[in-house]
């Protein structure tokens, strides 16, 4: 008699599909755990051993961090957090004090996405560790390696509303990947590495460490390197060897077939991986807004971004493909529009280091747990057999009728009728004076997606966002973050001036510590998004969306004098013939931030449009302007 | 919808069954019973989980206790593999010219009667829902004052533990 099944990411994903019972969770052999490299020791960094030391729990919090390798921290003191502070200034490692606590941790996110690294952000008790909720938040959403260091009360006082007192670990319960309450110094060594740990393998993710002041204050015999001890922790990293044949095996026998790819990718350091892959099959590859840059614009097989501001031809490819091979991504509501309606007519395979993304919205015909980095190249071995036993498909047709959307409907814009700048203009030549090797941060709303839109993107990690979030204010802080992690790049940050005024006084942390970063403002004078969908779907009532900072308005703030103010280069650019100049001026400076005031048309749209419940095949390239299908074989 | 039974390997650490729990309701799955308590095996807890869930949405659901850290395994139980009980406690007016037989109908249940006043008992069961439902359907015409009631237990049929099997590949 059966004594019940058990339940496992890799069986549940291997079921549907026929395959044999994959290893149970806890069964799995330890390859498929990720290690580190060096070392194959879950603990990151160069596991250097120190002997049984007496300090306290502060020096243990610190040492900690260099044992692990950090390089540079996010945040801001305050009182549960202070006694880490004091060992903290004769640390080696670079601390940047930030004006915000939301700053520390969109930075964390910003140096954590272009480094590849884990990103680090501390902050006290109270109020200090809510203002960073937004930033795990999106970090939580956007899958970034992320830890977050919190003050807490001490452990006596814990529960009795203390000054300061907010139960961080419960409220970042739904949107951290794991949290830690430390009220023992002897527990700092192991939770700081298992945070670490966690927060960098498997689907990366925000971990929260909240340490009450007591061990903080406490003595403790610190060693290194500790055990790791999570039972229930096993990432599965190797794809399935039958699921992968099975995955090439459809690619084989695909005549319309898609490679739609996501940020998982980009988090998997996999763009060569996929590009090898891409070439072989040589379908056609959909980069996602997470995806941005983890295969070049510039490759023939590129045929755009999809999701509701989507090229057509990507939005297309998806919609009449017989077979997406979906890498990192996970059917966001953004890219599928009315879930029941995309891509109605092809099988999927996807592969997700997630097991519980693989058929949460889309039900996967071949899944692949594992990192993307492992199962790409395998998948290409096994497409390169399958190719062998059965021939390459024949795509000509497929490629003709998306070479001809893509040439019946390029990415563009329109003038605008009030003779303003396009803001289209503005980012597509920030991007081309700049190049590829530049960084592009972005806000949230309109110039997010003309930024994703006219900025050509030739490697990963150059494109940064809120994309599952979407918070507004992301970009000067996150910008400021990457500018840290990679100091040699050219950094933007394109945002908003609605975006720009939530998060701007990290300007003074910029300016202060000698991070250049340069800052667009795509200046609109309007919450521009929200703005366009009241022009599209509230007939013309502009509820709350002026802000009064462009053309014609009181202009408040002046973003000019409050970029000086901060200690910045400030320029102001109003018409087309000054774009080009203005751009170059900013890329010339490079002993302090550079703030660019770009006073643009409120009136211009994002288009391509899918809008909100319909389906993918209702995309408009312009308003009320639906693509003329030719019906197809 | 069905009815599905879960049992859960968790490490006993603090806050681990606001993470179960709050899952569930972030999720939106149904929660029909929690049963959490330890193990023989220290500083592991074993829930007792029913959901009501159809059969993509139990996937989910256990794909989503899977990725909680403190999730160390998942088994789901059926009715023929497992064995499965609720306990309940039920306190049932019962004075000198009804007591008898407020206590023979406890015997029919194999029920157990743990307190008595004057005009009061307090009546032991433990059983399926099904049976509890039943007791107290028959207990119900005497006038039942304050009803206890566990959420379902399971085990699988068998020598097979599964906190062994858990440990000793962790």
């Amino acid at each position: 008699m059966s004594k019940g099944s058990p339940i496992s990411p890799s069986l549940m994903a291997a079921k549907s599909a026929g395959a044999p019972k994959a290893p149970e969770k806890v069964d799995r052999p330890a390859d498929a755990v990720v290690d580190n490299a060096a070392t194959l020791s879950p603990v990151l960094g160069p596991n250097n051993v120190v002997p049984p030391t007496v300090m306290t729990g502060s020096e243990a919090i610190v040492r900690s961090l260099e044992e692990l390798g950090v390089d540079d921290i996010f945040g801001l003191p305050g009182g549960a957090i202070l006694p880490t502070y004091d060992p903290l200034m004769a640390s080696k490692m670079n601390h940047v004090l930030v004006r915000h606590e939301q700053g520390a941790g969109h930075a964390a996110q910003g140096y954590a996405m272009v480094t590849g690294r884990v990103g680090v952000c501390i902050a006290t008790s109270g109020p200090g560790a809510t203002n960073l909720v937004t930033a795990i938040m999106d970090a939580h959403m956007d899958s970034v390696p992320l830890v977050a260091i919190t003050g807490q009360v001490s452990a006596s006082v814990i529960g009795t509303d203390a000054f300061q007192e907010a139960d961080i670990v419960g409220i970042t319960m739904p949107i951290t990947k794991h949290s830690f309450l430390v009220t023992d110094p002897n527990d700092i060594p192991h939770v700081m590495a298992e945070a670490f740990h966690l927060a960098s393998t498997g689907r990366p993710g925000p971990v929260l460490v909240d340490i009450a002041k007591n061990a903080q204050q406490g003595t403790m015999t610190f060693s290194w390197p500790p055990k790791i001890d999570l039972p229930g922790y096993r990432p599965v990293v190797r794809g399935h060897n039958k699921q992968v044949r099975e995955a090439a095996r459809l690619i084989a026998a695909a005549s319309k077939p898609v490679l739609y790819v996501g940020g998982g990718v980009v988090k998997a350091h996999a763009s060569a991986e996929l590009r090898e892959l891409a070439e072989l099959t040589g379908a056609p590859v959909v980069t996602t807004l997470m995806a941005r840059g983890a295969f070049p614009d510039s490759h023939p097989q590129h045929v755009g971004m999809p999701g509701m501001h989507g090229t057509v031809s990507a939005v297309t490819a998806l919609q009449q493909s017989d077979l997406l091979i979906t890498l990192g991504a996970r059917f966001d509501d953004r890219v599928t529009g009315v879930l029941s309606t995309f891509a109605p007519h092809a099988k999927i395979i996807h592969a997700d280091i997630d097991p519980a993304e693989i058929s949460k919205n889309r039900v996967a015909d071949v899944p692949i747990v594992g990192s993307v980095k492992e199962i790409i190249p395998e998948l290409s071995e096994a497409v390169r057999n399958a190719f062998e036993q059965s021939g390459t498909p024949d795509l000509d047709g497929w490629w003709a009728f998306l070479n001809n959307l893509r040439d019946t409907y390029p990415l563009g814009w329109t003038e605008p009728e009030d003779g303003l700048s396009a803001p289209q203009r503005v980012i597509e030549r920030i991007g081309a004076l700049t190049g590829p090797e530049g960084v592009y941060v972005a806000g949230v709303g309109q110039h997010q997606m003309w930024a994703a839109q006219f900025i050509k993107y030739e490697r990963p990690h150059a494109w940064l966002n809120s994309g599952g979030a979407g918070t507004m204010g992301y970009a000067v802080p996150a910008a400021m973050g990457a500018k840290v992690g990679e100091p040699d790049r050219v950094v933007w940050a394109i945002d908003g001036d609605g975006c720009f005024q939530m998060t701007n006084q990290e300007l003074a942390t910029c300016a202060i510590n000698n991070i250049p970063i340069k800052v667009a403002i795509i200046n609109n004078s309007s919450l521009g998004m929200v703005r366009q969908w009241q022009t599209l779907f509230y007939e013309g009532r502009y509820s709350n969306t002026d802000l009064n900072t462009g053309h014609d308005t009181i202009r408040i703030p002046d973003f000019v004098k409050l970029a000086e103010a901060y200690g910045c280069a400030a320029l102001r650019c109003e018409r087309d013939e000054d774009i080009d100049a203005t751009i170059q001026k900013a890329l010339e400076i490079n002993d302090r931030p550079v703030v660019i005031d770009f006073v643009v048309s409120p009136n211009s749209m994002v288009w391509p449009m899918v809008p909100s419940g319909v389906s993918n095949d209702q995309i408009q390239v312009a308003r009320n302007m639906t693509p003329e299908w030719e019906e197809e074989d | 919808m069905s009815r599905h039974t879960l049992s859960v390997l968790v490490e006993d650490k603090p806050g681990v069954l606001t993470r179960v729990s709050s899952l569930f309701a972030r999720r939106a799955f149904n929660i029909n019973s929690l049963a959490v308590g330890p193990t023989e095996v220290s500083g592991i807890s074993r829930m007792t989980v029913v959901v009501d869930a159809d059969g993509d949405l139990i996937e989910q659901v256990t794909k989503q206790l899977n990725k909680l850290i403190n999730v160390i395994k998942i088994v789901e139980l059926t009715s023929e593999s497992s064995v499965q009980r609720d306990h309940i406690l039920v306190k049932v007016r019962a004075d000198a010219a009804t007591r008898l037989q407020v206590t023979q109908a406890a015997d029919l249940f194999r029920a157990s009667v743990v307190d008595v006043s004057t005009d009061s008992v307090v009546i032991e069961a433990t059983g399926t829902p099904e049976k509890l439902a039943a007791l107290l359907s028959v207990l119900e015409p005497f006038g039942i004052r304050e009803i206890v009631q566990s959420g379902t237990l399971a085990v699988g049929r068998g020598s097979r533990s599964m906190s062994d099997r858990a440990l000793r590949s962790a």
